[in-house]
């Protein structure tokens, strides 16, 4: 109670200060705890931005599956595309009670999502026009994924941290299922091994875009500086990218499969990957939903939101 | 792999019924639960997406052990079950392989949530029912399937009738589209309900209650339901407006739907996937 009341005198520097000591001494932030603006501001961008992108993820997998090629795997998809739906709930639910204090609700995030003001991730504006494409998302873009959470495990907001821990151990289960969809083409017919080939030639630039520019120079900004201070994050955006290709090249390598850069090697003397940087200014733009299917995807879920519209109203009436 | 799991010899005369119910039970589930996938990402909130697709998931492994029992008697592997055989060969009610709505579900699907709850609900109640029943079966691995199955139904039916009432009792819009997805799941009901024509046999084997039984007390269950809603149905009310699935009569969206979920099985059917 006396530290309570303790609490209320302090300026907002000495809050903001006990604050950062909280954190720095790794101690976790709950939902109703005092934080500084920025801070909030920063997780409700960074989870809701996260949450939608799960959601949105669901879309370019979803083409796949009810095409899925044997009773087993469209049982595996079916769950795995679940589990991202899951996720994307959770995340949101995190995000809504960081929302609370602005007086914003879920509705604001999916007429944020529908206006472009709340981006969703790089990967999933691409277009998967094969069952390749399906077993690569599963491969390589949740395995990007699962190395880009890791890196927020033990984020300072309590909330966040516990839901990446959940979110990360089924990330595992749907890497495996990419992988065992990958190495079934790899092992089969020519024309299997075409198609992951081909879905990796498709994905490589979105792979390398998928942990963000490595500093602000390159697309004008870059919140990676706010959230390390924070201590949300640990690792910078490059450093991701490099875990990335070391855990990944060699068993893309070892299936046969050809990186569609020739210039890519490992550097022995900085003890880093050397690659051919992507297009930024297409990242840049593909974020603003001018990818190849942003439109498309945007348009199915805004469809789908007003189309429904009377079964939440029904509900609204009913609670 | 295709060894025989039956725990009794399959008499000859038998074998034609046990088929046509399995053929049914699977292509029922099958088609059904890919009319569910298509609803992925589009359901009214995300935690119903979570849901139902967490139902069309299971219901698509009820379709696999049904198929799996199918290829332990000799009809072939499960995979090709599902997805090489023609329409005219499927043998799924028509209600199941209606399309959800106008659209197509990669680009301005307009889904019908009415249609999808009331064809989920009633097919379900129906589906328990029959679960029921071949817990009873004498055709033993039949019967063990069905207790598995069964113990997901609960949550499948509990999940659909929340849903039924709660959108029957908001009144207003809400009321008038269930009312006229009611119509439309009545008559292809009789269809959902039907053996075929070898029902007969299927129940003098022992292999499930006479359809007619399961038909009454589909009705019965339903009838406090109906009531609690002020909603009138009769027996009338059931029947087989767009044709019998079980003799093989099917619609345009069973083509369609096949052509798609088969898609990339089609590209090699003997190459590992």
């Amino acid at each position: 109670m006396s530290e309570a009341l303790f609490f209320q005198e302090m300026t907002e520097e000495q809050k903001y200060e006990q604050f950062m000591k909280r954190i720095n001494a790794g101690e976790k932030i709950e939902a109703d705890d005092w934080m500084p603006e920025d801070y909030r501001m920063t997780l409700i961008k960074l989870i809701s931005m996260h949450g939608i992108s799960e959601i949105m993820g669901a879309l370019p997998e979803k083409e796949w599956v009810p095409k899925a090629p044997s009773l087993k795997r469209k049982l595996g998809i079916m769950a795995k595309v679940q589990d991202e739906m899951g996720h994307g709930q959770l995340l949101l639910r995190v995000a809504e009670d960081l929302m609370k204090p602005l007086g914003k609700t879920r509705e604001d995030i999916m007429q944020d999502l529908f206006s472009g003001r709340l981006k969703f991730h790089n990967v999933f504006h691409m277009e998967a026009p094969t069952w390749g494409d399906a077993g690569l998302i599963g491969w390589l873009v949740d395995g990007a994924a699962i190395i880009t959470q890791t890196n927020m495990l033990n984020a300072s907001y309590g909330p966040y941290a516990r839901a990446l821990k959940r979110i990360c151990a089924e990330e595992v289960f749907h890497a495996q299922h990419g992988e065992a969809i990958i190495m079934a083409l790899a092992e089969g017919t020519e024309e299997q091994n075409a198609m992951v080939q081909d879905a990796v030639n498709r994905w490589w630039e979105a792979l390398l875009m998928f942990f963000g520019p490595g500093d602000a120079s390159t697309t004008g900004t870059s919140k990676q500086d706010t959230t390390i201070k924070y201590r949300i994050r640990t690792k910078t955006n490059e450093d991701l990218r490099q875990d990335f290709f070391t855990k990944y090249i060699p068993r893309v390598l070892s299936l046969g499969l050809k990186l569609p850069d020739e210039t890519m090697h490992f550097d022995q003397d900085q003890e880093l990957w050397v690659y051919r940087q992507p297009d930024w200014n297409k990242f840049k733009d593909i974020i603003k939903n001018n990818g190849p299917k942003s439109q498309e995807r945007l348009g199915l879920r805004r469809t789908a939101y007003e189309t429904n519209k009377w079964v939440r109203e029904a509900l609204n009436t009913a609670n | 792999m295709t060894e025989p799991v039956s725990k009794m010899p399959i008499d000859a005369k038998v074998k034609p019924a046990l088929t046509s119910l399995l053929y049914q039970l699977a292509d029922d589930d099958f088609i059904l639960a890919y009319r569910g996938s298509e609803w992925l990402g589009l359901a009214p909130h995300i935690e119903e997406d979570v849901a139902f697709s967490s139902i069309s998931q299971d219901t698509m492994g009820h379709a696999a052990m049904f198929y799996q029992l199918l290829e332990d008697l000799g009809e072939g592997n499960v995979d090709s079950l599902a997805h090489a055989r023609k329409a005219a060969e499927r043998r799924n009610a028509v209600l199941l392989e209606v399309v959800n709505g106008p659209g197509h579900y990669l680009s301005s699907a307009q889904y019908d949530w009415a249609f999808a709850v009331v064809r989920n609900y009633f097919y379900i109640q129906a589906k328990k029912i029959r679960l029921d029943s071949l817990k009873n079966s004498l055709y033993q691995p039949l019967a063990e399937v069905a207790l598995k199955v069964n113990m997901e139904l609960y949550y499948h039916l509990l999940h659909w009738k929340t849903w039924f009432i709660q959108l029957m009792q908001a009144g207003g819009e809400a009321r008038t589209r269930m009312e006229a997805a009611i119509r439309k799941v009545l008559a292809d009901f009789e269809g959902v309900i039907t053996l075929g024509p070898l029902a007969k046999d299927m129940a003098e084997h022992g292999l499930i209650e006479p359809e007619d039984v399961l038909k009454q007390r589909w009705l019965l269950t339903m009838k406090p339901v109906f009531e609690s809603i002020n909603l009138a149905v009769s027996e009338a009310d059931l029947a087989m407006k767009n044709g019998n699935g079980r003799i093989g009569e099917h619609t345009a969206d069973l083509d369609a739907a096949l052509t798609t979920l088969s898609e990339v099985y089609n590209i090699n059917p003997a190459a590992s996937w």
